[in-house]
């Protein structure tokens, strides 16, 4: 919303200064988000006198002018093909900075001749893109007055955001009612005297049957004789600053009144009506053409204005071409109506079509303007126009609207944090419109008309507080809770901060990627139910919500592969979906890494990522978050976007607490991506949380004797999960054997075809004596067996 | 004899500091000492002596014996240090030469940052909650006092999902203030909660991306006033932002979920074009809050003529913005290495307010 200072001076008797004014609107929740005081740069351009304008003697284009500054004579060499004797013009003496370029005005000689100024085009002083010739100033323009005075131009425009509760203030007057209520000068009053209607209007109004909850009221008047031409400059110059352009006296008095007092109308020509107008539900598929030019087809839910042939306006949005004011217009019919706010949005959104009046009407219009926004309208028209206003037409009637708010003056205090004496609070609404009644510790508050935002008495805190002055409320720092117990996060919250830390200190990068991806590439990871397809995705890549966020990784890798960045290991932790609902949604800490897992070092070669790799970054993050690592079980069965033969899931029992592995290459050659590429994702929120046995750990039991550790060399078949044996060898003695792990694997020349010799080192810890070789030679005998039982193994000799 | 014993120990000492390594060391020892040795032979001649002589003549050998024997430890030990001098020297390695790969990576700056609020706000008394990214239309809007044909609905660019079987039209929620009526609806006050998380937009540009994080504060208790959600938010920007004396602004403006309504800026100065915050006579917005709206408290069921307090939401890939001089919102999401090396933080380093948010 803009206003220019003098427009807001038409209601607002004031001195303050334009910057004084912007700071307190901004203290009133009215935000100036800019000054645009344009007569600044234009200081130094003054109105200059053309006495004589000759042609150049060397140049055919170029003319020699010499200009009356009021300050003396000057001679000036100009090109514009419209610089003539006796004109006036724009003169900027040598020296001035040119608003368009920026660049600073020097005095020369041109072909010859001297020139030590300039006559100024509209263009040059940033006021217009219009080219053609300096410009032209009316013959009583005064010499050498500063030209933004002369032109109208010294008048500031603040650009103020009106939050959408203050449908009030998208008209100058209620940013002057609150100016005046926080003390910035005193409101003046607003002429709504009724015009007297000499005749009874040709056009009545009608509302049809049912058609009340779209249109409750509307009021017009005819008004006949008159003559349409160019508003008066003053009108002019408003709609102008504020980025309106003039069209005729009729049209600017309701883009006026809609600026000016919030009010908007529709003015049409009498003469190309049929008959009363109705408001009525428009009929399926009726078409109007609007006066931007374009035809709209309405709906039922949609008002339309109609004569008794035709629709000539789309309720509360904008009016038809066919009955559109020209200059040739001699009688015109004002409308002044009510539209239901929701009627109006619903209306404009179906439609796709902004206006001014439906701005204005879907954030709710004060009902009692109706009336007396038309007579401000009439008064405008017979003052610009003459003519003879008829009587009023009424159709429906004002909505009960008034209501009161109890308000307690404590209020201020214990909600707004403010004590304000009880004559300021009084005050201030009543100067902001409201009404009060009663006394003593609470009163009775009904709001005005235009402040159809006011509900309760937290609405009544906010007006007294925000006119008496935010800035003054004392901050308070938040009252202590004691030491508490309780940390800001749970056992679970805590979880994706140290699944993070452990990928990032295994070398990976936190990406944060979007929770959208492209809807086609999800069957290739488990897919997404239509309950998950947006209805309105902003690119046609980002339409549904991802079931995993490995593609949006693979993604991110391929982003930097394309970039020349090498071996991209990236992880994310964050939401992936199953459906729509809440528990669809769960915490996966997913990982990638492509190309090499280790770079080509002078140490040794470089080593290609691999699904070790991978299955080391999710031991990472299980052991992070306390899953009981030494119990997971490891299940070929990891699903279809990994390698079958080189991935896995990690199984807490039945339940799946990661999977990891190579990435299926049909996924790599979808996504374009040139391998090798591992991945995995832990679903953090399937790891059983610890059962809560308080901060103690178990005791510790250290025993005196030494651990000793035996190598065992087994040849088994190489279909063999050498998971098998360490499970062997660990139950064969549970009391002695304390470890077991593979340290080597084998498969060539010095093994069968189809075998693998697998190298098993095991650590027996005794707890009662020094073993003797005796001791040690039983154990061995016993793992040995054990793990021939469990997997056909023999020892390797 | 004696005579014999002198020119011994002269030409046993002189070899004993002749041998230039142990192993001619260890020759001399045997050529000395050894079973055939000089001294031993000289030893073994005593028995040609006349008794009487005998016993000076072997004491005086066994001191020869000594001598030589330390000679020869000392000999060693001399060789011994030079040896390993030399061993040490051939070792020595080019240590400009690249450690093994390795390294650390780098945590995200949205990380961070909500490790820093939770710091921040958990010190005031906060609690982090949480809420689904895919919410109806009843806690994202209706809850919070937007009205179907409100005007502040089509300002939230709202991505929509196909409506639930039961008509509810489900969206992606467009601030996590859901998350308020998600806990108000459980929980019973005193409540003191944030809430970070992701949320979403139609809107894309440099400050502008469809997916952005927000913080959610909700207070609800019998006192809290605007006093404390004054003082609540100061104190937090000038922790977070690690600056003592940031100007804080308090503007009244509107949301339909907070009565009175208000929005902050801080104080920041855009001098030569370079934004820079602290004191320098411009704003710049940062949050909206306001006194949770009566309604609000009424639609998840706690009574408003009882409790009241405030709510505020800010934006957390903004706030880092701002605190980590990062020009450009889009490149959070794009995961390029190079932005992520740079603006990125080592994962050991966890920010506190006792050992620091930030270096």
């Amino acid at each position: 919303m803009k206003i220019t200072l003098s427009w807001l001076k038409q209601h607002l008797d004031t001195g303050a200064a334009v910057t004084d004014i912007a700071d307190a609107l901004t203290r009133l929740g009215l935000e100036v988000e800019s000054i645009d005081d344009r007569a600044k740069g234009l200081a130094p351009f003054v109105v200059g006198y053309v006495v004589k304008a000759e042609q150049h003697p060397n140049a055919d284009r170029l003319r020699v002018c010499l200009v009356d500054t009021g300050k003396g004579e000057v001679q000036v060499v100009c090109g514009a093909p419209n610089a003539r004797t006796g004109m006036k013009g724009v003169f900027a003496a040598a020296g001035t900075v040119i608003p368009r370029t920026g660049a600073e005005l020097k005095a020369g000689v041109i072909r010859g001749q001297a020139s030590n100024g300039m006559l100024c085009s509209a263009y040059e002083m940033g006021l217009s893109d219009d080219h053609e010739g300096i410009i032209d100033l009316p013959a009583d323009a005064p010499v050498g007055q500063p030209f933004a005075k002369v032109m109208g131009l010294d008048d500031p425009v603040v650009e103020v955001a009106i939050t959408p509760n203050r449908a009030d203030c998208l008209g100058i007057r209620g940013i002057a009612r609150d100016l005046a209520a926080a003390g910035i000068g005193s409101l003046k009053p607003l002429d709504v005297t009724p015009a007297k209607g000499g005749f009874k209007s040709p056009v009545q109004w009608k509302i049809a049957p049912g058609a009340e909850s779209g249109c409750p009221m509307v009021v017009g008047r005819l008004i006949r004789g008159i003559k349409n031409g160019p508003s008066p400059r003053w009108l002019q110059d408003r709609l102008t600053a504020i980025g309106l352009r003039p069209i005729s006296a009729l049209v600017d008095v309701t883009n006026f009144t809609t600026f000016d007092i919030s009010r908007p109308l529709h003015v049409f020509d009498a003469d190309k009506l049929a008959g009363d107008l109705t408001m009525r539900w428009a009929k399926d598929g009726e078409t109007l053409e609007a006066l931007n030019d374009k035809t709209y087809t309405l709906e039922p839910s949609m008002i339309v204005i109609a004569d008794e042939k035709q629709a000539h306006g789309i309720g509360g949005v904008m009016g038809g071409e066919h009955s559109s004011v020209s200059e040739a217009t001699t009688s015109v019919f004002i409308e002044s109506a009510l539209f239901s706010q929701g009627m109006v949005a619903a209306t404009g959104r179906k439609l796709n079509l902004l206006s001014d009046a439906r701005y204005r009407f879907e954030r709710g219009l004060d009902p009692t303007s109706a009336v007396w926004g038309l007579e401000v309208a009439t008064r405008l028209i017979l003052e610009m126009c003459g003519g003879e206003a008829s009587e009023l037409t009424v159709a429906g009637a004002e909505p009960a609207w008034r209501r009161t708010v109890s308000y307690r003056f404590a209020r201020s205090r214990t909600l707004g944090g403010i004590e304000i004496t009880t004559p300021e609070q009084e005050g201030i609404l009543r100067r902001l419109g409201f009404e009060t009644k009663g006394g003593g510790d609470s009163i009775e508050v009904s709001p005005p008309g235009w402040r159809g935002d006011i509900e309760g008495e937290a609405d009544i805190v906010e007006e007294v507080v925000r006119v008496h002055g935010l800035d003054k409320v004392e901050p308070v720092s938040m009252p202590g809770l004691g030491a508490r117990a309780q940390p800001a996060v749970t056992p679970a919250q805590r979880r994706p901060i140290l699944a993070k830390r452990a990928l990032a200190t295994r070398g990976l990068m936190e990406a944060v990627t979007f929770s959208f991806m492209a809807s086609g590439l999800t069957p290739l990871f488990g897919g997404a139910g239509d309950d998950l397809k947006l209805v309105n995705p902003i690119a046609a890549d980002l339409d549904a919500m991802r079931p995993s966020i490995l593609p949006n990784l693979l993604l991110a890798a391929k982003r930097n592969l394309d970039r020349g960045l090498v071996d991209p290991a990236l992880f994310e932790v964050g939401p992936q979906y199953k459906d729509a609902t809440p528990s669809g949604q769960s915490l996966v800490a997913a990982a990638i890494r492509v190309g090499r897992a280790l770079p080509r070092h002078w140490q040794g070669p470089a080593r290609d990522a691999d699904a070790f790799d991978a299955k080391a970054d999710a031991l990472a993050v299980l052991e992070a978050v306390d899953a009981p690592v030494e119990n997971l079980q490891v299940s070929a069965d990891a699903p279809s976007w990994y390698h079958p033969g080189q991935s896995a899931a990690l199984r807490l029992g039945p339940n799946v607490m990661a999977w990891f592995g190579a990435v299926h290459p049909k996924v790599l050659t979808a996504l374009d991506l040139k391998g090798p590429a591992v991945a995995m994702e832990v679903f953090i929120d399937r790891v059983p949380l610890p059962r809560s046995k308080g901060t103690g750990r178990p005791k510790l039991e250290l025993s005196p004797f030494q651990p000793i550790e035996r190598d065992f060399a087994f040849v088994v078949d190489a279909g063999i999960a050498a998971d098998a044996l360490v499970k062997a060898a660990k139950s064969a003695d549970k009391a002695l054997v304390a470890d077991a792990r593979i340290f080597d694997r084998y498969v060539g020349d010095k093994v069968a075809s189809g075998k693998a010799s697998l190298a098993l080192s095991v650590t027996l810890q005794p707890k009662d004596a020094t073993m003797t070789d005796e001791a040690i030679e039983q154990v061995s005998a016993k793992i040995v067996a054990a793990v021939q039982k469990a997997t056909g193994a023999t020892l390797r000799t | 004899m004696a005579d014999q014993m002198d020119a011994t120990r002269a030409e046993l000492m002189g070899l004993v500091d002749a041998a230039a390594d142990l192993a001619a060391l260890d020759a001399v020892r045997v050529a000395a000492l050894g079973k055939k040795g000089r001294v031993t032979q000289l030893m073994q001649s005593l028995k040609d002596i006349a008794p009487e002589a005998r016993r000076e003549a072997g004491q005086a050998l066994n001191r020869l014996k000594d001598e030589i024997e330390a000679a020869i430890v000392r000999r060693k030990e001399t060789l011994g240090e030079a040896a390993l001098d030399s061993r040490l020297k051939a070792e020595t390695l080019d240590l400009t030469l690249p450690a093994r790969p390795g390294g650390l990576g780098r945590l995200h700056p949205i990380s961070q940052t909500m490790v820093e609020l939770v710091q921040i706000f958990g010190a005031m008394g906060f609690s982090v909650a949480e809420g689904p990214d895919i919410d109806d239309d009843f806690h994202n809007f209706t809850a919070l006092n937007f009205g179907p044909d409100h005007p502040a609905r089509q300002m939230h660019d709202t991505f929509y999902l196909p409506p639930r079987p039961d008509g509810m039209p489900m969206v992606l929620r467009t601030h996590t203030s859901t998350v308020q009526i998600r806990t108000m609806m459980k929980v019973k006050p005193p409540i003191r909660i944030i809430v970070p998380g992701r949320t979403f937009r139609s809107d894309s540009d440099a400050t502008h991306s469809p997916m952005f994080h927000q913080v959610e504060g909700l207070v609800i208790d019998e006192a809290t006033h605007m006093g404390h959600l004054k003082g609540c938010l100061i104190d937090f920007c000038r922790a977070f932002f690690q600056l003592d004396d940031l100007p804080v602004r308090f503007r009244p403006s509107y949301f339909p979920f907070t009565e009175p309504s208000v929005e902050v800026d801080i104080g920041c100065s855009r001098k030569g074009g370079e934004l820079k915050l602290g004191a320098g006579g411009d704003w710049l917005e940062i949050l909206g809050c306001g006194m949770v709206h009566p309604n609000v408290l009424k639609n998840c069921g706690v009574d408003p003529t009882r409790y009241q307090g405030f709510a505020f939401g800010m934006g957390i890939d903004r706030i880092a913005m701002l605190k980590y001089n990062i020009g450009d919102l889009r490149p959070f999401f794009d995961a390029d290495l190079r932005w992520l090396r740079h603006y990125g933080f080592v994962p050991v380093d966890a920010p506190s307010l006792a050992g620091g948010l930030s270096r």
